[in-house]
Formats: C-alpha cells, sequence, structure tokens
C-alpha cells in the first residue's frame, strides 16, 4: 500500500490497498479505490457510505483531471481520506487541499518546508470550494 | 477603474513572493526545467529564442496613467527599452532576464498590475471591448462582469492544469469589437424582455491550426449565476476535453466532436449541481465592482464643434477617432503602427507620454485594444487639436485606423520559438508599400493580419487579408488568405493557393487590392467586394 507523505487528518489509515474503480463496484467490502485519471469519479457516488479512502492518482502533474474528481467526491459529501498519488509537487499542493485532499504520497518525497511554505502561503482565496475556506467575496460581505 | 482592496493587494503580493521562492528554487536545482516550466508559465515568463519574455496582465485592456508609466520604466529598466502591446491587450517584454523576472512583478504589484496568468494551460487574462464604458451602443459596461471573472479565475484551484489554454472576452454591445466569438468563450451581456441583465455564453471558438466560430451554449444566463455557470462550463472541459494530442486540446475540439448540443447537455447538469454549492458571489460583490466603473466627470454642455482647417489633423481625425456616448466628447485611438514599425510597439518614451497624455486629456485612463493600438476612452472634443499636436511630435500620430497599414503580427521568428517565419518584416514591408496617402485613402477599410506560425496569434483568419508564415523546406513561405473577418459577422479567411516569399507575397496582397479597386461599387469594403464577387478573379489576378 501506498504511504502518505502528508496527512492532514486524525483518524488511522485505512490498511486496505486500493482498488481500481471497475473492480470496486463488484466487490461489496472494499474501502479503498483509485482512480486514473480517465475514470468518473461520480460512479462512485452510490458508495460513499462505505468507502474510507479514494487515491486520485496523477500520472503526470500536468493532468488536472484529478483536481476536478476531488471536488466532486467532496461537493457530494465523501467524508473520508482523499489522496493524492503519482506525479504530486510542492507546487500543486496548495490547489489540491483547496479540492479536498487530505493526504498527499508523491512517487518523489518532496522538501518538508518546502512543502509547508507552499501550504501556508496563501491566507485568502478567491472561491468557494468544498474546504470551507470563506472566499474573499465572503469576507468583503460578512 | 478597479481599485485593489487590501484582500486583492495581498493576493498579488503574495503572488510575488511564491514566483521570488520558485524562480529561487528554479536557479538553486530543486526544481527541473520541466517542473518549472509550468509554474512560469503560470506568470507569464516564457522562454523565447535569445531570452526571457514576460508577458504582463492588463485585465480587460484598461489601465490608469500611473500604471501606464510603470510599463514604460519597466521597458527602460529591465528591458532594451521597448514594450509591445498584445493580441490579448496585454504588453510584453522579450529581454528579461530570470532572476529580475520576481522584481519586475514587485514593480508591478505596487501599481495593482501583474502577470498572473498571462499564459500556461490555465485561465488567461480576460479581454474586453476596447470602448467599454464610452461607446454609445452598449446595454452596460462589460468591464464589472470582466472583474467578476478576474477574481474568481485567478489562482482557480481546480483548474491549474486544463488541457491547454482558455481565453475569456467579455462585451456587452452589438457591435463586437473584441473578436469575442473566435475565443474559449465569449460572454455577451444582453437585456432580456423583462429589462434583466444576463449574458450569452458563445463556447468553443477559437484560431490557431483549427479555427473555429463559437456556437451559442445558451442565450440567457442570469447575471446572478454567471460565475456558477462559468465554473460548469470550465469542469466539463476539464473532464472531458482532450488530453492526447496538444493540437486538439482545446475546447473548441470538445464542442466540436461531442457537439453543441451534448456539450451544453453537460454543462446543465454540472451547473444544476453547482448550484447547489454556494460558490457564486453574492449580488453584493457585483454592485461592489460596478461603482469603480462610473462615467468620469464629464464636462456638461462641452462643444461639439472641431476646428478642421488643419488637413493633417482632420485626416487623424477621421480616421483615428470614433463617437463617444457623451456629447461633446471622443474615442482616440493612438495607432501604434507607423509606416515601416513594428506594430504593437511602444519605445519607453513613447508609453510614458501615453501615460501623460492619457491623464491630462482622458480622465488618466487608457485602454490596449486587441488590434494592439492604445485608446484615449474620454476626450473633449475641444481638446482633439492640442493631443493630436503631441501624438504626431512623438511619432504617435499615425493616421490608419483599421486600414491597410494598421497591421496586426504576433512577434514571430525575430522573437518566438514556436514561429515557423517572421512576420515583422512582411508588416513593414507591407506598410511601406501602401504608405502613400491617397492610395490608403482609396482603398479604406481593410483589416490585414499577419501570424508567423499555425497557432494563429497574429489573428490571420480573422484578417479581410490573412497572412501565414510556414515553412516549407526549410525555407519561410507565406500563405494568403481572404474573406476573414471578426466582429458581429465573423467569418474565417480562405486560402487563395499556392504561397510566396516575402517579396512576392507583398506583390500579391497589392494584387489583392487592385481587383478590389477595379471592382467594388459604392461605399463597399475590400471585404464586401469580396464577399460579393467572390475568390475567383482575385484568383485570376494574382496567380494569373
Amino acid at each position: 500500500m501506498v504511504k502518505s507523505q502528508f496527512r492532514f487528518r486524525a483518524d488511522e489509515p485505512v490498511g486496505d490497498p486500493a482498488i481500481t474503480v471497475d473492480n470496486f463496484g463488484e466487490q461489496t467490502n472494499a474501502a479503498a479505490v483509485r482512480i486514473e485519471p480517465g475514470d468518473d469519479a461520480r460512479d462512485l457516488l452510490p458508495f460513499l457510505d462505505r468507502l474510507k479512502l479514494v487515491e486520485i492518482n496523477f500520472p503526470a502533474f500536468t493532468d488536472g483531471r484529478g483536481y476536478s474528481a476531488a471536488r466532486i467526491l467532496r461537493e457530494a459529501g465523501y467524508t473520508g481520506e482523499l489522496r493524492a498519488v503519482g506525479d504530486v509537487l510542492v507546487d500543486q499542493l496548495f490547489a489540491m487541499r483547496r479540492c479536498g485532499f487530505d493526504s498527499f504520497a508523491p512517487d518523489a518525497a518532496l522538501d518538508p518546508a518546502d512543502a509547508e511554505a507552499a501550504l501556508t502561503r496563501w491566507g485568502d482565496v478567491y472561491q468557494a470550494t468544498a474546504d470551507g475556506r470563506h472566499a474573499i467575496w465572503a469576507k468583503r460581505h460578512g | 477603474m478597479y481599485k485593489y482592496d487590501q484582500y486583492d493587494q495581498t493576493m498579488v503580493d503574495t503572488r510575488v513572493a511564491e514566483f521570488r521562492d520558485q524562480t529561487r528554487r528554479r536557479i538553486e536545482g530543486h526544481l527541473t526545467e520541466d517542473q518549472f516550466k509550468p509554474l512560469r508559465l503560470m506568470n507569464g515568463l516564457y522562454l523565447q529564442l535569445h531570452a526571457y519574455m514576460l508577458r504582463v496582465a492588463i485585465p480587460y485592456g484598461t489601465l490608469n496613467s500611473a500604471q501606464m508609466r510603470v510599463l514604460g520604466d519597466i521597458a527602460d529598466r529591465y528591458d532594451r527599452g521597448y514594450g509591445h502591446f498584445t493580441t490579448r491587450q496585454n504588453i510584453q517584454y522579450n529581454w528579461i532576464k530570470l532572476e529580475e523576472a520576481p522584481d519586475i512583478l514587485a514593480d508591478l504589484a505596487k501599481v495593482e498590475m501583474h502577470a498572473i496568468q498571462t499564459s500556461g494551460n490555465c485561465i488567461r487574462n480576460i479581454s474586453s471591448d476596447q470602448y467599454a464604458g464610452a461607446a454609445a451602443d452598449e446595454v452596460v459596461d462589460p468591464r464589472p462582469y470582466a472583474e467578476l471573472l478576474r477574481q474568481w479565475s485567478s489562482f482557480h484551484p481546480e483548474f491549474v492544469t486544463l488541457p491547454r489554454k482558455f481565453k475569456f472576452a467579455v462585451i456587452a454591445s452589438d457591435t463586437d469589437r473584441a473578436a469575442m466569438r473566435l475565443h474559449d468563450i465569449g460572454i455577451q451581456i444582453v437585456k432580456n424582455a423583462a429589462g434583466e441583465l444576463g449574458a450569452a455564453f458563445y463556447v468553443g471558438g477559437g484560431m490557431g491550426r483549427t479555427p473555429m466560430i463559437a456556437p451559442l451554449i445558451r442565450d440567457f444566463v442570469p447575471v446572478d449565476q454567471l460565475i456558477t455557470y462559468s465554473e460548469a462550463c470550465l469542469r466539463v472541459y476539464n473532464r472531458y476535453g482532450r488530453r492526447d494530442n496538444k493540437y486538439k486540446a482545446r475546447i473548441k475540439i470538445l464542442v466540436h466532436e461531442i457537439g453543441k448540443e451534448e456539450y451544453s447537455r453537460q454543462v446543465e447538469e454540472e451547473f444544476a449541481h453547482l448550484l447547489t454549492q454556494g460558490i457564486e458571489p453574492p449580488a453584493a460583490e457585483l454592485a461592489r465592482i460596478v461603482p469603480f466603473f462610473a462615467d468620469p466627470p464629464f464636462e456638461q454642455g462641452a462643444p461639439d464643434s472641431i476646428d478642421r482647417s488643419d488637413p493633417d489633423f482632420a485626416l487623424w481625425l477621421d480616421r483615428n477617432c470614433h463617437a463617444h456616448k457623451q456629447p461633446g466628447y471622443a474615442i482616440v485611438t493612438i495607432s501604434l503602427k507607423p509606416v515601416g514599425g513594428i506594430p504593437g510597439d511602444a519605445s519607453a518614451d513613447q508609453i510614458r507620454l501615453m501615460a501623460d497624455l492619457g491623464r491630462d486629456y482622458s480622465f488618466d485612463e487608457l485602454r490596449v485594444t486587441h488590434a494592439q493600438n492604445i485608446v484615449l476612452p474620454h476626450v473633449r472634443k475641444a481638446d482633439l487639436y492640442g493631443l493630436w499636436q503631441n501624438l504626431e511630435a512623438a511619432g504617435l500620430g499615425t493616421a490608419n485606423l483599421d486600414q491597410i497599414g494598421d497591421i496586426i503580427a504576433c512577434p514571430g521568428l525575430d522573437y518566438c520559438s514556436l514561429a515557423n517565419a517572421r512576420s515583422i518584416p512582411v508588416a513593414q514591408k507591407i506598410s511601406e508599400r501602401f504608405a502613400a496617402p491617397e492610395k490608403l485613402a482609396a482603398i479604406g477599410e481593410l483589416k490585414l493580419k499577419i501570424s508567423g506560425c499555425i497557432n494563429a496569434c497574429g489573428h490571420h483568419h480573422a484578417g479581410h487579408i490573412g497572412i501565414l508564415g510556414v515553412d516549407k523546406k526549410g525555407v519561410e513561405n507565406y500563405q494568403l488568405s481572404l474573406g476573414g473577418c471578426e466582429g458581429a459577422d465573423t467569418s474565417l479567411g480562405k486560402i487563395t493557393g499556392p504561397g510566396f516569399d516575402e517579396d512576392g507575397i507583398v506583390d500579391a496582397v497589392e494584387r489583392a487590392t487592385d481587383v478590389y479597386l477595379t471592382n467594388k461599387q459604392d461605399g463597399e469594403r475590400f471585404l464586401d467586394t469580396y464577399r460579393r464577387i467572390g475568390m475567383e478573379p482575385f484568383k485570376e489576378a494574382i496567380y494569373g
């Protein structure tokens, strides 16, 4: 199983290996699944209550489909672990966090100080997502 | 003009710090060039043939004189004394050092400017009508909506790595001066029968190697759902836009391949879902932005008459001034297309002079046009002669707006690493060939656009006469097309036939204008004659 370098959750990590979306529907007891860029995250929506871990794979950091997949899951109320795996780089961490990722397992370990800086640099944001932050427009008209 | 509050200012300041850190990590070797490239691109920094090029955002093409002056100072301090205004209403500098880029961004941030998302596979700087707020024909000023979209699209976390770049244009007139339907999303703010404002969405237009005119996807999105609908459009694209082939990755290909009905259906589904997510800024936010774009304090009863006794001034007046909504005022376009010049280029001194003229003659406001000229939007008619004298003295008085010398051209192979052929020398030769005032007057309105490669940054598809530079077995070759047009009657140009060398293309353009002059009927422009008589007479004259 993939181990996270950064994890922003208090619960215990799930031990189960993540299986493919195709296999997931048939395995009625599986609690961990991995989404590839071409998968439709909405195929998982009927099963959210039994899911504890969703890994979203970024085979190349330039392929941004995983950001939409993450938001779709969070918008549908998924509260389990959402882990970015693959070609995950320092300068993508903050946008990923905003899309709902709360765990990161990069192929190549990241510099912890750089990662910390990237995650804490932005005090405010222009958009509302499901990450609970108040957008700048909300603060202006609070 | 929009003014930053503490939030906006902190965002650009934070971006400067972030980019400084990214640049440091690149220089120290923590980031590979492949990893750094998308980061610098999202900040408008390209590696070109000879140096880095920095593209600075001018949101919806509007800026004040202090900002314009800083653009001139940057040209002096960090470049070779020039700036190049682009077809996206931005400015770019061609001789930048990587290690100085963060300092330039810091200078820009001091006057509420930045280079955020001026390149890369993300939502780019939003363009608009250069006559916004001054034109008599708009239903409302489009810029508050563009500003709302600017904030929403800045650092949007879901759309940082789209399949390809993404360009918005926002207009609010039936006369389209922004080539709106040649954008990934073109928005026209309209009023419905009940007098409510909404947005017509045209999605999937663009130039490049597969030019397409954007179809109407939805005729009325209520303005209080503008952001949510935009987000739905982008999410469908981010999920389903092609990523297997860079040349098929723009949204126009997705919309074309699945059809506008299917694309629109998917957007509606996503839109219905996103409406439940609370992502739309409240009406109070738009209400906060709108007053920034209120009319300046126009002088009531300003004189409407103009002394036309100086014939050179009268010519410039007829060519470069446009009707203003306010009696006694005019919209002035400063041509950056002198005979033999580089289209869109201005020296640091010229930039600073235009800043001063904007301050003294136009309520501190200037605009950049997609045709690479500068607009002073609010000039008293009584001041036009004095303004023109200032412009003439600085080499900025060229009277050729929308004429054959008012050429749009990309930087081409002189600067750009993507180009196949040079654009600038062709533009210079054409403007010299047609320099005689009688010739210009006879030909009248003729929009000529030159791109140095298939990416079409010079908008050649939309030129009444378009020129595309290609590489033919290692030799620069130029294809000619006729009949392109942007605006309400948008059309794409058709190629005449085999291409030409550099001198041959100038001759071919002249033969095409001769056909027009022989065949034109009363009041017809080049484009009208072409549309009436078709390609054949032109082909015969050019190749016969």
